[in-house]
């Protein structure tokens, strides 16, 4: 369960006139968070690492590296993903959506502030992917039951244990749609 | 300790909140600020606040060592033995050292060197280099050289036992003797690869079970235990002439000062530790490690910042773990459930290190006249253990909790009646009675009485942990002139919230709103703190946060007593405003009294005082409170016997820590110990391949952990069990809480099917084979 498969073309980028994809440099321009980014990266360089280095956006974070954590979980397209396993060649036109995209100015997602307000955080490392997967969630299942969000969840670890807190934040967070 | 002119008399409150509270008198050092009342009149202190760094959490803006990037950083990479016992004959880092975008090598098993040049385990460090990317490093890595000559070796703590089997250490190379985690002294024979026992006990077992009506034995399991810190292990290190800067994801940035300024011979002064963000510890980030080392030398060498982050492998092979345990446990009891003896004999291994013993558990929770535990610990090729969570108690409490339930079973009594007899706590005996109410215990029925298929039971198991306290923790509180506050300390907040604690205590002795107190912590810059470890933060650092607020507080009201035309002690700080105690008419605002502020800025360091009443223990830095921390947890499991799965409904954990400052915190931190053992007690295992010595599963995917589908109902109860003994009388939660889950999930698992599983993980295959469906796996 969880995020939807993702077919990714190699498509758009800025490679110059050489037939291949490199293996030096090479220009690509990502849609990230609403702004197009152009940045150098290696081909071998993922998704995860080309935002954490090139674009500096380390709310994204890496724990195992293989797609096993969803530590690393942005959108794409509005999809929860691993990062970690999609290389940053292969993004193409798509649109990024990280952590720090989520929130409007200093106005947090009703996910983000729910997750404080029901402490669904301890050491803060899964926190960012987590509350990713949660916010898809609620994106298209607006009204979701606990054993909705656990299965949203459950490629998640989070070794501090919060899922029982993640899942009450969540269930707020949609009362509070509801509500509006 | 204080001479008598310097202490005062007080009455400080005492004793249950649910049974009822009383108060106890108790001489207090003259500088310590007046008693706390209970939580319920209190303002910020007891109530379930949002954590001061919840926002840069959940937006991503936190910083973690892992986010750490310097000007010129370098990235550092370990190579690692693919040998499980190996000399390195000849290294040749020269092809490495050529690669381009090369900024420095370190050789570290060096064929010269016998104390280095033998690998023992598969993820041993044999060279490190520094460069320019994490790809070039890598690059460099597998142009190094390195002629190994194998040798025999081990991976199976029972292969390892045998008198022939591959000795793992000669007499130079084995630990003299292991401080953290479960203690292995030192000066314990070796023979073969088995070193001890480490013998406690008192009485006289034998004479004790010659007195015994009932004998019940049994032979217990654990495997090994990764801790799995979803931050992996991490550092940056910044060495300049003027000195070392050091970024470190750890769980004791003053411990870690120490350790440097002695490797690398610097003044303290110059070293400086940073942890802003902290992704998990659970005891495997307690020191600077080999890792750490060698990012500080590489950064020396290469005249620049050098990170380096362990990848998932290295963590799962090499940065510690909770070691494997066998246990035989013994006890011998009287009809009316009493016991007379109480024999452990325990064989433990934590690889190439010390320290795998199943703890004192035995010895100290029920009373008991004889008891006697003998501790060996067997060396294997294997990567070192180190403390985990409750080390060598979860193990203890795996063993003994099963054979007290197995005591009840066989005079006929209630688990939970048999404990009311011989467990001499209150605080305990009032935890069984809420859990039992809350777990429906009147409802337990006979063990495999279900009809189907899917068997359904009940049980119980109780933790025991001593409350750790660290007397070497200061903590700085700052007035500025316009009103702002902060609390400075070394001390780290590793996930368990010791930043918002901090606030509150600050905030409720100044009567401020939390959110106007700033925290910054995590900095050896400020004064030195205690290690999150040994579930001692709480109970170490919000006492002199405390004292230190109120020392401001003072010279805050001795400021502003003459235009308030009232004595300095007849001020109070509450609600933003400085009054006269009985006349709030007469008071100005907490802003304005700190304009008043002679200078700038009026601060207090305080350190942490002994306990009220002094403490059991007294080790150095560190002491042991007269009273015990601990918790009764209750499962309720549903074990299919045709598949073999166990599935936990609910756990409900019954726990204390002195007074709560945060119920919420404190309810998050229980539910990560809950699902911790859990997960130990369902999952988790450590798989090495006997043929290559490899572990198979060093990931996140095979090495199997709870998640939120496993996660059961999770009913948290945390008492409120005053003693009079500190400023705050607050004190730790994170190991008590992961003790008894496991056993209290096994008991369960035998009144659900009438067998007992004798062995974590309790895998489908290990059920099956218990009920007799399939044979035993080894």
């Amino acid at each position: 369960m969880g995020a939807a498969p993702i077919i990714l073309a190699h498509a758009a980028v800025g490679c110059g006139e050489s037939s291949g994809i490199g293996p030096g440099i090479i220009g690509v321009s990502l849609s990230v968070n609403g702004r197009l980014r152009a940045l150098q990266v290696e081909p071998r360089t993922t998704l995860a690492e080309a935002l954490r280095g090139a674009l500096g956006l380390t709310g994204t974070k890496i724990a195992c590296n293989r797609g096993a954590c969803s530590a690393c979980t942005v959108w794409l397209d509005g999809a929860p993903v691993c990062s970690c396993t999609l290389l940053a060649i292969d993004i193409g036109t798509r649109s990024v959506t990280t952590i720090e995209g989520l929130s409007r100015g200093d106005s947090l997602h009703p996910v983000q502030a729910a997750f404080v307000e029901h402490d669904a955080l301890q050491c803060g490392f899964c926190t960012p992917g987590m509350v990713m997967s949660c916010a898809a969630l609620l994106r298209g299942t607006p009204h979701p039951t606990a054993s909705d969000i656990q299965d949203a969840i459950s490629g998640h670890v989070c070794r501090c244990g919060t899922y029982p807190h993640v899942i009450a934040a969540t269930l707020a967070a949609a009362k509070a749609n509801r509500a509006q | 300790m204080a001479n008598e002119e310097t202490l005062r008399s007080e009455t400080l409150p005492s004793g249950i909140l649910s049974v009822g509270l009383g108060e106890v008198r108790r001489q207090v050092p003259a500088d310590e600020p007046p008693p706390l009342p209970p939580n319920a009149e209190l303002s910020v202190i007891g109530r379930p606040v949002a954590r001061h760094d919840g926002r840069a959490k959940v937006t991503g803006a936190t910083r973690f060592t892992v986010d750490v990037a310097l000007p010129g950083m370098l990235y550092g990479r370990i190579l690692r033995s693919p040998m499980p016992h190996a000399t390195v004959r000849r290294i040749d880092v020269s092809a490495a050292a050529r690669h381009p975008g090369i900024r420095a090598v370190l050789v570290i098993a060096r064929p010269e060197d016998p104390a280095s040049s033998v690998l023992r385990y598969v993820g041993a460090p044999v060279a490190a280099v520094a460069a320019n990317s994490l790809a070039a490093a890598d690059e460099a890595l597998r142009l190094v050289q390195v002629e190994y000559e194998s040798l025999p070796f081990v991976v199976d703590l029972n292969r390892a036992r045998e008198p022939t089997a591959a000795p793992v250490h000669d007499s130079t190379s084995v630990p003299p003797g292991y401080s953290s985690g479960y203690p292995a002294p030192a000066g314990l024979p070796l023979k073969g690869n088995v070193r001890g026992p480490a013998i406690i006990g008192r009485g006289d077992i034998a004479q004790g079970f010659e007195q015994a009506e009932i004998h019940v034995e049994g032979e217990y399991v654990t495997h090994v235990q990764t801790h799995c810190c979803l931050e992996p292990h991490a550092i940056v290190a910044d060495w300049r002439g003027d000195g070392l800067t050091v970024y470190m994801s750890t769980q004791y940035t003053a411990g870690v000062r120490h350790e440097l300024a002695e490797a690398f011979g610097l003044p303290l002064s110059r070293v400086r530790v940073i942890v802003e963000g902290m992704g998990g510890g659970f005891g495997s980030k307690s020191t600077l490690g080999s890792y750490g080392r060698y990012a500080v030398t590489l950064s020396r060498q290469a005249q620049a910042p050098v990170r380096i982050v362990l990848d998932r492998k290295e963590e799962q092979t090499d940065a510690g773990n909770r070691p494997g345990t066998w246990q035989r446990v013994h006890l011998g009891a009287r009809h009316d459930g009493s016991l007379t003896s109480i024999s452990i004999v325990s064989y433990g291994t934590a690889g190439v290190a010390l320290g795998a013993g199943v703890g004192n558990i035995a010895g100290s929770l029920y009373t008991c006249p004889n008891f006697e535990s003998a501790q060996y610990d067997v060396f294997i090729n294997a990567g070192p253990g180190c403390a985990m969570r409750a080390p060598g108690a979860v193990p203890g409490a795996w063993g003994l909790e099963q054979a007290v339930d197995a005591i009840a079973e066989r005079l006929i009594l209630d688990p939970l009646a048999l404990r009311d007899r011989i467990d001499p706590s209150q605080v305990r005996r009032e935890q069984r009675r809420i859990g039992a109410q809350r777990i429906g215990w009147q409802h337990r029925h006979a063990p495999g009485a279900d009809p189907g298929p899917v068997k359904r039971g009940l049980g119980v198991a109780q933790s025991l942990w001593g409350a750790n306290v660290q007397i070497n923790a200061a903590c700085e509180v700052r007035v500025m002139r316009d009103g702002s506050v902060e609390v400075l300390s070394s001390v780290q907040d590793i996930g368990t919230g010791t930043g918002t604690v901090l606030a509150q205590v600050v905030a409720e002795v100044l009567g401020l709103p939390i959110e106007t107190i700033v925290v910054r912590i995590g900095d050896t810059e400020f004064p030195a703190g205690p290690p999150s470890y040994g579930s001692r933060a709480t109970a170490s650092i919000t006492p002199p946060a405390r004292t230190a607020a109120w020392r401001v507080l003072q010279s805050l009201c001795r400021e502003n007593a003459p235009a308030l035309h009232a004595a300095p002690e007849d001020l109070v700080a509450r609600a933003g405003r400085i009054e006269v105690r009985g006349d709030p008419s007469r008071s100005i605002s907490f802003g304005e009294a700190a304009m008043r502020l002679r200078t700038d800025c009026v601060s207090a360091v305080a350190s942490r005082a002994d306990d009220y009443g002094g403490f059991r223990q007294r080790m150095g830095d560190a002491a042991i409170a007269q009273q015990d921390l601990g918790g009764v947890q209750f499962a309720a499991v549903a074990v299919d016997t045709e598949t073999g799965v166990i599935r936990v409904e609910r756990v409900v954990a019954i726990q204390d820590c002195g007074r709560p400052i945060n119920p919420r915190q404190i309810e998050s931190q229980v539910h990560g110990g809950v699902l911790m053992g859990l997960s130990f007690a369902l999952f988790e295992e450590r798989i090495l391949d006997q043929h290559s010595g490899r572990m198979v599963n060093p990931n996140l995917e095979q090495y199997k952990l709870a998640g939120s589908r496993e996660t059961p109902d999770i009913d948290v109860v945390i008492l409120e069990n005053y003693q009079g003994t500190s400023a705050t009388d607050a004190y730790g939660i994170a190991e008590p809480s992961n003790i008894a889950t496991a056993p209290a999930i096994g008991n369960a698992v035998y009144n659900a099917i009438g067998v007992r599983v004798r062995s974590v993980p309790m895998t489908p295959a290990t059920v099956l084979a218990a009920l007799g469906s399939t044979p035993a796996r080894h």
